[in-house]
């Protein structure tokens, strides 16, 4: 039993360890051919995201309102090319959607639009913000005594804004439940290192100093992924911080733990590069540069 | 002598009202129920009434996270100062640009605040919240029109500004009802030499002053305008036309509010001269309520003056500094 139960384990992490490259090549081309999106975030992000969306999360991309589905909030906004990539993956819209990406009349925003795009549970962008609407969500959720899950994603530079502070005071003081926050930690900013910005390590005893159970992945092992998000849903005293350990920019050499990749666009060889490097072959490339 | 009732008493038993009658109607408060009036909200339905502690800014996002869920209809109740100002790119992001069905109540508007100063006495709550995208504000005149108002902005799908104050004010509408509609603006005297447009507790004003100016032969419509947006632009501009002279009376900034509203309405389509009473671009101080109007020019009187002053007299009250 125990060894075919392993053997299920690895057909699931093997499978979305492709998906998760492919994930990843597929926003950065789309990045690409815009010329503009947050490639370093998105990509710290990506394995985390993609447990998420085809292992966790209870949807119905074809009933995106379905009421008992469980909520994804995208707090740090930015991570855009990320989330559609996923979303469009999953079938809530179209690839053809991704060219639209961040131009105009497009419904695909540069930061997320709930009143445009398919599966965008909440309008994010400013940061902090998601944060909190995701604690009003699991609070509903008691409200109403359903049984989903609200699972809310932040940047480590999040930990800086105020407002982030009241909503893990109350999430952990009420003991919210259902209510798990993974927080991307790549360590970086937009203009520097969090060491540089405002660091507020160490991180864990914050988290449980405000009664958070705390969960630590390596947010690039899918194992490591598998075991964290597990551990995080049977948890049912209150609210769980997953402290996801990532490299901003991961899977591309040149991006990786770069502070300048967090919104730089890459040039057409960067791109190809890129693809290279995430396993893309000839025909993949080409495609892309036609 | 009118009836005087407080605005804020008047919301707050008008929630509780509304709460009977929608149950998944919740109401979130930073710790000012006590003085906003949520309070009795609280004491009738503790489990629909959410203490979010002093932290505005959570409150509004979490409540504009719960709006998503089927059916619930938040209400965040805070000083307007707050709701505002530290809550304003919460209220402008979270529930504004996407429509959530959030109802915010700026409660403390305004001169009427006891002797809190200008930390608390919000003149500018207006002037933000009509700038901003998909915001219907509303300011009632008196604690009947709050009690429709509240009800009028429950039942509306999408975000809404209430504006409440503290002290007592005169009763200006029948017990029975004031009538009161969303954008729907109210001819409370009938006159053709001036119209005096007032909004929120200010039209109790403009109507004791209109009284006044009839003693001296001049006849002044005073026009009530609870809703700044969507304005009643219909009423305003029959008015321009049929008066040709404009006064705005508001208890807040003369910049942005009833008076920046009202001129935006007529520079385009039927201009008049137009004269703004309320703070004058300054911000508020501790002392009398009473005191606090004279110094910003907002007593019965001023009003008075300036209208007798934009029908080509003079008069020195008008002229206090």
């Amino acid at each position: 039993m125990r060894e075919q139960s392993n053997i299920n384990q690895q057909k699931i992490i093997e499978r979305l360890e492709v998906l998760s490259r492919h994930i990843r090549r597929k926003l950065i081309k789309v990045v690409g051919r815009i010329g503009s999106g947050h490639l370093g975030g998105s990509l710290s992000a990506a394995d985390v995201v993609t447990a998420l969306y085809f292992h966790y999360l209870r949807i119905d991309p074809d009933n995106p309102q379905w009421e008992d589905r469980d909520r994804f909030v995208l707090s740090k906004g930015h991570a855009t090319p990320l989330y559609y990539a996923v979303l469009a993956e999953r079938g809530y819209f179209p690839d053809s959607w991704l060219d639209t990406y961040d131009c105009c009349n497009s419904r695909l925003q540069g930061h997320p639009d709930m009143r445009k795009t398919p599966g965008v549970d909440m309008t994010t962008g400013s940061l902090g913000q998601g944060f909190s609407s995701a604690l009003g969500i699991a609070m509903g959720r008691r409200f109403l005594k359903k049984e989903f899950r609200t699972f809310v994603m932040i940047g480590d530079g999040e930990f800086q804004e105020g407002q982030t502070w009241e909503a893990v005071m109350y999430a952990g003081s009420r003991r919210v439940t259902n209510f798990i926050c993974i927080m991307d930690h790549n360590g970086l900013q937009l203009a520097s290192t969090i060491e540089d910005g405002l660091p507020f390590f160490p991180v864990r005893q914050k988290w449980e100093a405000f009664g958070w159970h705390v969960v630590e992945i390596d947010g690039h092992d899918m194992k490591s992924i598998l075991e964290g998000m597990d551990a995080a849903c049977s948890y049912t005293d209150g609210p769980v911080a997953v402290i996801s350990r990532t490299k901003k920019g991961k899977g591309v050499s040149f991006m990786e733990q770069s502070v300048p990749w967090h919104s730089q666009a890459p040039s057409r060889a960067e791109v190809l590069q890129a693809l290279k490097e995430l396993g893309a072959d000839e025909g993949e490339c080409e495609e892309w540069l036609s | 002598m009118a009836e005087l009732a407080a605005l804020r008493d008047s919301f707050g038993a008008a929630l509780v009202e509304a709460g009977r009658r929608y149950s998944r109607l919740v109401v979130f408060d930073a710790d000012v129920c006590t003085s906003t009036k949520t309070s009795l909200f609280r004491d009738a339905f503790p489990q629909r009434f959410f203490q979010m502690g002093i932290a505005e800014a959570n409150m509004v996002c979490a409540a504009a996270g719960m709006s998503t869920l089927e059916g619930i209809i938040p209400w965040v109740s805070t000083f307007a100062v707050f709701a505002a100002k530290r809550a304003l790119d919460q209220v402008s992001i979270s529930v504004a640009y996407p429509r959530n069905n959030v109802k915010i109540n700026g409660s403390y508007a305004g001169i009427p605040t006891g002797k809190a100063g200008a930390t608390h006495q919000s003149v500018q709550d207006l002037a933000i919240m009509r700038s901003m995208p998909n915001m219907t504000v509303i300011a009632p005149g008196d604690a009947v029109e709050v009690r429709e108002a509240v009800f009028a902005a429950t039942e509306f799908e999408g975000p809404v500004y209430l504006r409440t104050t503290r002290h007592p004010t005169p009763i200006i509408f029948p017990k029975e009802g004031a009538g009161f509609r969303i954008g729907k603006g109210v001819r409370m005297r009938a006159g053709g030499d001036i119209t005096i447009i007032g909004t929120g507790i200010m039209t109790a004003r403009a109507l004791e002053a209109a009284a006044c100016l009839k003693d001296s032969g001049i006849d002044a419509r005073v026009l009530h305008i609870p809703t700044l947006k969507p304005i009643d632009a219909g009423l305003i501009e029959e008015a321009a036309a049929e008066t040709g002279r404009i006064i705005t009376v508001e208890n807040h900034s003369v910049i942005g509010g009833l008076g920046g509203a009202v001129c935006e309405l007529l520079s385009g389509r039927a201009p008049v001269p137009v004269h703004r009473m309320g703070f004058p671009d300054c911000f508020g101080e501790s002392g009398d309520n009473e005191e606090i109007f004279l110094k910003m020019g907002l007593s019965v009187k001023n009003i008075a003056a300036a209208a007798k002053n934009m029908l080509g007299g003079t008069d020195s009250v008008y002229h206090n500094g």
